[in-house]
């Protein structure tokens, strides 16, 4: 697309011609439309990114000395845990499927709205209140077990803490499968006529890979915390050794959603680079069939790695040998990725504005998160830096080098479109 | 915009704009079956998840069913099972009766297989307040109330369904189109209801 058409399509009113327009009131109602459902998702969850911003800066305040100073022992297990629960299920997920997703993937594909505009709108209204509740649980006790909230050490913290977190990701769940089926049927039944799948805009296949994973992943997830919920209230002992529980059970039903949660966060960003690089660039984009097809390939692939979590949990070495190569194999598609994009800037007449300027930073920042990720694949490497301070820095490289970046690029790239401006 | 392979004169923006209305919602085709399908994926995920951990603590078990565990009467969850199965060939017999516009048949036969999920359940909740374990009593225990309670759940979720449709259907003046898809939408979850039965008849037998 030129610039003069680019700035044509920014010049068009944002919202709908409804009659009566669209005004504030409308983003605090239950609207169906996709754009105003849109703006909610990516106003709402950028608030509960200041949110968990504010939550690291107290922990990073607490780790300033030494002594547990700044807060209590408590209170740091519980800023940590929900920093991440709050970035992980109220930031960047809800942020790159609802919030990008719902406002580009009609508009891309042609669409007057999603499939099931109603769903769509129960699907956003679950994410305040379960927001809400989750910062709530700071009055009665924080979860203070990790976001990954491993029994048996999830059983024995605070009760009340965590039971409102399990709850709270598992409304968070129910609205992102409601926004996976609501995707995945808009992008096949709703192209407009004689666009195939091979000629769909990228971003609209990586969010059919992405919510592809949300489809199958969080269900697992939501038995899991289903299975902990009966430990930690009614005192069952599925995940409790003294009961004849397995804690191991636990945390393979956790990670086949947690993987492919990562890719959930970074697949959308991916698609967003892909449709914002060649406009910056001004050429088209490098090898479209490859990085639609790599998307898919990523996305099955992210399915069969999960166990990489637990080579230090007692993993049979064949396992720890199968999870270690497949996961290996990720590394493949998403070079593809990364080589067609610098292919794509390659001798472009580039336009260093803000979008590209956060879009080139995401290639670079993700590599590091990418090759970083390469190396704790590899069993004899993670199994001495599992859990230290290197699987932290590289899950920030991912997630805010990477996603955060991107969507950075993304906001630049789509606000004269959002807003009218 | 999508610096993609798309063909600027043919962009899909010059089309949404001459065309967006978001006021024409209810002018959608009907893609309710394809959502429900793609919703019973994930359902169906729940119940792999939860029967993936079963398994897992089956064979990790020393002995299962642990010792001391009661034995369990086969024969009210076996005629239990065989009402589930048969309920989803019932609703099956709807289908002629949609297609040739016979209200009264859909309702017959809807109200046959929605007869036959409450058998089911109370048949499940008659099961529950016999048995002779709790919940907590140990591993097996937990996990047969909760699988078959999951199970329970997305039964009544299915007669609500059923019960839904029949009620529509006893309102006069709806259009044959909406209808159609329900009754594909049944269909569906008939079927699923089948698969998830054999699931719960080889958790019944384990
Ligand atoms: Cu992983």
């Amino acid at each position: 697309m030129t610039q003069a058409q680019l700035q044509e399509t920014a010049n068009l009113p944002a919202h709908s011609p409804e009659p009566g327009g669209t005004n504030w009131r409308t983003y605090f109602t239950f609207s169906t439309d996709h754009k105003v459902i849109g703006i909610q998702y990516l106003v709402t969850t950028f608030f509960f990114y200041l949110v968990g911003g504010a939550l690291a800066t107290a922990v990073r305040t607490e780790l300033a000395t030494p002594e547990s100073d700044f807060v209590s022992r408590e209170v740091y297990n519980g800023l940590f845990t929900v920093h991440a629960t709050v970035m992980i299920f109220l930031w960047i997920v809800p942020a790159v499927t609802g919030g990008f997703g719902n406002f580009l993937v009609p508009l891309l594909i042609g669409a007057r709205d999603m499939a099931f505009p109603r769903l769509n709108a129960l699907a956003f209204w679950m994410i305040p209140p379960a927001g809400i509740l989750l910062l709530c649980s700071f009055f009665v006790g924080s979860p203070g077990a990790g976001w990954t909230s491993y029994p048996p050490l999830s059983l024995t913290y605070d009760k009340a803490g965590e039971a409102i977190w399990i709850l709270s990701v598992l409304v968070l769940g129910t609205s992102s499968i409601m926004a996976a089926v609501n995707f995945i049927v808009t992008i096949f039944m709703m192209r407009v006529p004689g666009m195939t799948l091979n000629r769909m805009p990228l971003f609209c296949w990586a969010m059919l890979a992405t919510s592809a994973l949300a489809l199958l992943g969080t269900p697992v997830l939501a038995g899991a915390l289903i299975l902990l919920a009966f430990d930690l209230i009614v005192g069952t002992a599925f995940f409790n050794p003294t009961g004849g529980g397995d804690p191991v059970v636990y945390q393979h039903m956790f990670w086949f959603y947690s993987h492919p949660a990562v890719y959930i966060m970074i697949l959308p960003v991916f698609g967003m680079i892909s449709e914002i690089l060649p406009v910056h660039a001004r050429k088209p984009i490098f090898g479209y069939k490859a990085i639609a097809y790599s998307s898919i390939a990523i996305s099955f692939l992210g399915l069969i790695v999960w166990a990489h979590h637990m080579f230090t949990s007692g993993t049979p070495p064949w396992l720890r040998m199968f999870f270690m190569i497949n996961t290996m194999i990720i590394a493949v598609p998403t070079g593809i990725k990364v080589f067609s994009w610098l292919a794509t800037i390659w001798g472009g007449k580039l336009r260093l504005n803000s979008a590209m300027l956060f879009a080139m930073g995401f290639i670079s920042m993700f590599v590091i998160g990418g090759i970083s990720g390469v190396m704790v694949a590899s069993v004899p490497f993670d199994i001495h830096v599992h859990d230290t301070y290197f699987i932290v820095a590289h899950i920030h490289y991912v997630l805010f080098g990477g996603s955060v970046f991107g969507m950075y690029a993304g906001l630049y790239h789509w606000f004269p479109k959002m807003t009218g401006r | 915009m999508q610096g993609s392979t798309i063909d600027p004169a043919q962009t899909v923006l010059n089309y949404h704009h001459t065309e967006s209305a978001a006021t024409h919602h209810h002018e959608h085709p009907d893609f309710r079956v394809m959502g429900i399908i793609v919703f019973l994926v994930a359902e169906g995920m729940i119940f792999l998840g939860l029967f993936m951990a079963y398994l897992t603590f089956r064979a990790v078990a020393p002995t299962w069913p642990p010792e001391g565990t009661p034995e369990l009467e086969l024969l009210l969850p076996g005629v239990n099972t065989v009402i589930l199965i048969s309920s989803s060939f019932v609703i099956h017999n709807a289908e002629p009766a949609i297609k040739s516009n016979d209200v009264k048949g859909l309702q017959k036969w809807f109200a046959i297989t929605a007869a036959m999920g409450a058998i089911f359940l109370v048949g499940q909740l008659y099961e529950y307040f016999h048995l002779e374990f709790g919940l907590t009593s140990n591993l097996f225990a937990s996990t047969f109330y909760v699988l078959t309670g999951f199970h329970g759940l997305h039964v009544l979720f299915g007669l609500i369904l059923i019960l839904a449709v029949l009620c529509d259907r006893a309102n006069p003046g709806i259009t044959p189109t909406p209808n159609t898809s329900a009754s594909k939408l049944l269909r569906s979850t008939g079927t699923s209801s089948m698969s998830s039965g054999f699931s719960c008849l080889s958790c019944s037998i384990c």
